[in-house]
């Protein structure tokens, strides 16, 4: 390295930061050596391979809210299929080849005239990730978790939602084993639409609860 | 014949769910050290079951703490008017949390 000769043209067209060495600036946190003592430990012990963690992070990266959205397309073209996903979410799913990859189950909430259906998780950030992937980042952070249960209104509000008085709000709380995905209501004028066009226009707010699905998504 | 020795099993206490749909119920007010996943804002909150959450699970309280995690019960989903939940709610007066709490919670109100 220090030969004091430049081999390289200084003509490239670039910024020498995209030249800077990856270091690690600062120590690691406290969750991070544990996770790291913790991996180390079950693979050692031959509980888990390195194998078995790539795939479950490909896994979860498989898994994103079109998933969702084919869901809720087929239930509004399908009744009995959403009579069979109202009953028993998860088992619904699962009948479109949508795995569950644990214990969880999920309760498929539908909104209607009178209900509307907010999820959240206080406690941590559960989410129906086989069907929807990761969640949103205020999804996991603490004024949208407090908030949501305290001044569901307002919370909504703040994403565009207004919910009239005379319709119900429902705020789902997650815990320990159950999900929940929002069936939110066929916008009006998609009669006869297919359900890949359905489902285009059902994005991931409107199955958080946060925002209804509109025709304008496919304007956009 | 089948259906008669079949109709001759009992269940163990444990296997069946103690509350049912439309029971009144009432979220214990324990504060245990340690983290338990009935979160603190609705403890001693009451409210009706909506559903019961089918199959038993494992108490996972026993379980995150290393005790004997054979042990199962089941998870009722529960209704609670928010406004029962935050004396200055601001809404409509039939707006709900919904939320599973798992029986060891439970006492009837």
């Amino acid at each position: 390295m220090a030969t004091g000769k430049h081999y390289h043209d200084h003509d490239h067209g670039h910024d020498h930061g995209d030249h800077a060495p990856i270091t690690a600036e600062s120590k690691p946190g406290y969750y991070e050596v544990m996770e790291t003592a913790v991996r180390e430990l079950l693979t050692e012990k031959g509980y888990i391979t390195p194998n078995d963690i790539r795939h479950q992070i490909e896994v979860l990266d498989s898994r994103t809210p079109a998933l969702g959205a084919a869901v809720v397309a087929r239930a509004w073209v399908d009744p009995a299929f959403k009579a069979r996903l109202l009953e028993d979410g998860r088992k619904g799913c699962e009948e479109l080849g949508i795995t569950f990859y644990d214990d969880t189950q999920l309760i498929v909430l539908e909104n209607t005239p009178d209900v509307h259906n907010l999820i959240v998780c206080t406690l941590c950030s559960c989410y129906p990730r086989p069907v929807l992937g990761l969640p949103p980042d205020w999804y996991k952070l603490k004024p949208y978790r407090a908030r949501a249960v305290i001044e569901p209104r307002k919370v909504l509000a703040e994403f565009g939602t207004q919910i009239p008085d005379d319709v119900e709000i429902r705020v789902s709380d997650s815990t320990a084993v159950v999900r929940y995905l929002v069936l939110p209501r066929r916008p009006e004028g998609t009669q006869g639409w297919s359900e890949e066009r359905l489902a285009a226009l059902v994005t991931r707010d409107a199955m958080i609860g946060v925002i209804p699905v509109s025709l304008d998504k496919e304007a956009a | 014949m089948t259906a008669s020795i079949l109709q001759q099993v009992k269940a163990g206490l444990n296997e069946l769910p103690a509350f049912a749909v439309g029971d009144r119920v009432r979220v214990a007010t324990r504060a245990p050290i340690g983290h338990y996943r009935v979160p603190i804002y609705l403890r001693g909150g009451v409210g009706v079951v909506e559903r019961v959450i089918e199959p038993a699970l494992v108490d996972n309280e026993e379980e995150g703490y290393g005790r004997n995690a054979g042990n199962k019960r089941h998870y009722y989903r529960i209704s609670i008017p928010l406004p029962t939940l935050w004396h200055d709610y601001q809404g409509s007066h039939r707006d709900e949390l919904h939320i599973e709490i798992y029986e060891t919670w439970l006492e009837r109100a």
